[in-house]
């Protein structure tokens, strides 16, 4: 059995340098949301109950596009993150735990490409 | 180890949660519930890029009575997490920690979830191509 504490272990060691990467890569992500959810927020507003021709014109402007893209892929980030420190706060036992960090950064890696290739191939003309 | 059967404090069944307490576990909640919405925008970008088909799909199901409940979930965990966030990014900046200033910025969040909740309904339907 360990009889040093937890603190008194680590002490000494110096930092691990990566303290502070999740907790910053969470503000900045949540600050370019701001105008980047209000954006979407009119957008979809706009688009509501619009037939397909309407929505294809619509992402293939430019910079239509380029908003949709900036909008998933930072939400996508800042939404692994999120439910990254959810799953290590709620899920007990460490096979469920790593299941779920681990899918869920396959999985956001899937949406992200999915809704990058889906953008692109409209604003391309595809 | 074996788990200690000691008491908690505050124990969740015999404490009620203040409005703080919450507010702060409903921003969690809402922010997992936004992460669980982008697969619904994943597939309707992807049907906008599958073609007429797909794209109807979507647009029937985001139609139907359930489709228009997530949508109205959605709406509102959208807006009280950007709403509740910018209160923690000005917490994150040290503004605000004194506790009537935080009731109060809980009371602001929660009128700005109702009314721009309300209010991107109606725009919807108003300006939405319906």
């Amino acid at each position: 059995m360990e009889l040093r504490t937890p603190l008194g272990r680590a002490r000494g060691l110096g930092s691990a340098k990566t303290g502070v990467g999740h907790f910053w890569q969470q503000r900045i992500t949540a600050i370019a949301l701001v105008p980047l959810a209000l954006w979407f927020a009119v957008s979809v507003i706009r688009l509501s109950g619009v037939d397909y021709a309407v929505a294809k014109a619509w992402m293939a402007k430019p910079l239509n596009a380029t908003m949709m893209l900036l909008t998933v892929s930072v939400a996508l980030w800042h939404g692994v993150l999120g439910v990254q420190v959810v799953i290590e706060d709620y899920v007990l036992g460490s096979v469920g735990k790593w299941i779920g960090l681990i899918g869920t950064r396959l999985l956001g890696a899937f949406l992200a490409v999915f809704m990058a290739v889906s953008v692109l191939k409209v604003a391309f003309g595809g | 180890m074996s788990p200690r059967n000691r008491p908690l404090s505050p124990h969740l069944q015999v404490y009620r949660l203040p409005l703080l307490a919450l507010m702060s576990i409903a921003h969690r909640g809402a922010g997992v519930a936004l992460a669980l919405g982008i697969v619904l925008l994943a597939w309707w970008l992807g049907a906008i890029a599958t073609g007429p088909d797909a794209y109807a799909a979507v647009q029937g199901f985001l139609g139907s009575v359930i489709g228009r409940l997530v949508l109205l979930g959605f709406t509102v965990a959208l807006f009280y997490h950007l709403a509740n966030g910018i209160r923690h990014l000005l917490w994150d900046a040290g503004w605000g920690y004194e506790l009537p200033r935080a009731y109060r910025s809980g009371r602001v969040v929660l009128a700005a979830t109702v009314i721009l909740t309300i209010a991107a309904w109606i725009a919807a339907s108003v300006w939405g191509g319906r």
